[in-house]
């Protein structure tokens, strides 16, 4: 098959948009729901993209910045809905309802995090790097499970979403308003990143660290801004994937959660601009379907992803296209 | 006399019992190109690689125009002039022939750091490319991804990646391996125009095309220089005949 990508991407977007639109119209809230959840997680995995398609880095430990963001979310909302103060040393505040400023800090706080980790990773490549930041994440994982205060292995619920200025996000459609536009944003830029001297110095190191030096640049200070950048996002996503369940637990930093954003990714097309969206698609979509019949449906799962691997390496983009696409 | 744009000052490399590189200073002047010969495993490449970066010598320096670089990174001894092509291509195969010459551009603007530009809409970056893919005659396959480009052509591209640099010395490792007798013509006449350009160290196998080359060759024995010379003086030196051009013969 050889379909046009950009026809495909649109279709796919329009698609996102229609669903929840008719379902809103049919009055079924949790389709709503639904495709927002599908949106949150594409957004994650678009976020590893950044490293694991153009950079080639498969880090295997994303969740770490899902959960980071999605632990900036609750403790924030916790401190205001409780009255309390979150006291930093420097710093102290009563929390916020708001999303902006909690984007803000989930972004912030993942992308320091993300700069220290890979300072201290990327010099590591292959099943080291996969193990290092697998070993990040579990850290973190540990962490929260004895995390008392934020209510350790059981979580934090928070009562009411949090605030966005001019909408009411406890209308399913309002908040998947804001997850949609979010998605859509970060895939600009995506593609602005992609197609930059930044993009192709990254992609370039990905297939040759060594041509890179030899011309000059760093592929080190490329990749950790990569990954940076990545880690930014993919914590965003988490804060967002934290208020759509009105929930936070340890569970965002587990290992499955890293690895189910890499599946999604090989699922739709590594390094392609809508791979995750697609691999995010497919992913709900069976937990929903599957997950109701049996509750091994991982292993359809597993076996999707068997067949991408063995018979369509550049995933169902790549199936549709005809092309391949970036090798890790 | 005028100072060499590059030497190496007693540069020794030592893996476990085999001394590959021994005590070698060299240098190259402006003008000229200066060939490296010497039989299989001699230490050509891992002399290259001192001299690029990537492998950290026991002993000895590295100097370019003047400055001592040795304690510099690859990239920072490429940003202070040196245009380095591979024995075994060196590219990014998934990119096309001209993103390959981007990055030479990009590398030589030193400014990866641009995120909201669109690298092939930039025509400071698409014609120092073009320029250097027009020199060697790869124009015409600008758009052809690498992973397709003939064996020749790769060769032709890594030279031209260096071009896109504008080097202060070209550090060649085997241009023509694999070339066929045509591409090394060539490759042969190129070559001869460039050294114009910057001075060239030529590490080849192709002892046609080094000795209607070189102003000066170098023969690499067991890491050691045992003799240095203009091409008549090389042919006729008698160890260097022992050592290695006799066996050829
Ligand atoms: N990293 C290394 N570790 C150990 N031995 C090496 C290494 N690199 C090269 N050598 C050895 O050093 C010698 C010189 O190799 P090389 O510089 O590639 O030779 P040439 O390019 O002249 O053919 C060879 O015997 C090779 O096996
Ligand atoms: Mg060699």
């Amino acid at each position: 098959m050889k379909l046009n990508e950009r026809a495909i991407n649109t279709v796919v977007l329009l698609g996102l948009l229609a669903l929840p639109l008719y379902a809103l119209v049919v009055d079924e809230p949790f389709t709503i729901t639904l495709v927002t959840r599908a949106v949150i997680l594409a957004l994650a995995a678009v976020g590893l993209n950044i490293v694991l398609g153009i950079g080639g880095l498969v880090s295997f430990g994303h969740a770490l910045f899902f959960g980071i963001g999605g632990y900036a979310m609750g403790i924030l909302a916790y401190h205001a809905q409780t009255y309390t103060t979150l006291n930093l040393g420097f710093f102290s505040t009563g929390g916020t309802k708001l999303m902006p400023v909690i984007w803000l800090v989930a972004m912030t706080v993942s992308a320091i995090v993300a700069y220290v980790i890979g300072k201290l990773t990327l010099r590591t490549s292959g099943v080291y790097f996969i193990m290092i930041t697998l070993a990040f994440a579990q850290m973190f994982y540990y962490f929260t499970i004895s995390w008392a205060q934020y209510g350790g292995e059981d979580g934090l619920s928070i009562y009411i979403r949090n605030d966005f200025p001019g909408l009411n996000t406890l209308v399913p459609i309002q908040f998947f308003a804001i997850c949609f536009v979010i998605l859509c944003s970060v895939l600009f830029l995506y593609a602005r990143l992609q197609a930059s001297p930044f993009g192709l110095a990254l992609n370039a190191t990905r297939q040759s660290a060594t041509r890179v030096e030899a011309v000059g640049l760093d592929p080190m200070k490329l990749k950790l801004l990569a990954f940076v950048i990545s880690g930014a996002v993919t914590g965003l996503a988490g804060a967002l994937f934290a208020d759509l369940n009105r929930f936070v637990s340890p569970t965002m930093f587990s290992w499955q959660l890293s690895g189910e954003l890499i599946v999604l990714i090989i699922i739709g097309g590594v390094g392609r601009l809508m791979g995750p969206v697609i691999g995010a698609c497919v992913f709900v979509a069976l937990e929903h379907f599957l997950g109701g019949l049996t509750s091994f449906w991982h292993i359809y799962l597993g076996v999707i992803l068997l067949c991408i691997v063995l018979f369509a390496r550049g995933g169902i983009l790549g199936l549709l296209t005809g092309k391949e696409g970036a090798h890790v | 006399m005028s100072d060499p744009i590059l030497a190496t000052h007693g540069l020794s490399k030592r893996f476990g019992a085999l001394q590959a590189t021994d005590d070698v200073s060299i240098d190259l002047r402006a003008g000229e190109i200066h060939a490296i010969i010497g039989p299989n495993g001699a230490g050509k490449s891992t002399l290259i690689k001192q001299i690029c970066g990537g492998l950290v010598p026991d002993a000895g320096t590295v100097s370019l125009l003047g400055r001592d670089i040795s304690g510099l990174s690859t990239g920072a001894r490429a940003q202070a002039g040196l245009g380095r092509t591979f024995q075994i291509s060196e590219l990014a195969m998934e990119d096309t022939v001209l993103e390959n010459a981007v990055l030479g551009a990009l590398g030589a603007r030193a400014s990866p750091w641009s995120f909201w530009t669109r690298a092939l809409g930039r025509t400071d970056l698409t014609e120092r490319a073009k320029s250097g893919l027009d020199r060697v005659g790869l124009l015409d396959q600008q758009d052809m991804i690498v992973a397709n480009l003939s064996h020749g052509q790769r060769r032709q591209l890594e030279v031209a990646v260096s071009l896109t640099l504008s080097p202060k010395a070209f550090i060649m490792d085997e241009p023509m391996a694999g070339l066929g007798a045509e591409g090394s013509k060539t490759m042969t006449s190129f070559l001869d125009g460039l050294r114009e350009e910057a001075p060239i160290l030529l590490v080849e196998h192709d002892m046609d095309a080094v000795f209607a080359l070189a102003d000066r060759i170098s023969v690499l024995v067991y890491g050691r220089i045992i003799a240095t010379g203009t091409a008549d003086q090389i042919r006729n030196d008698a160890q260097v005949r022992e050592a290695y051009l006799g066996e050829e013969a």
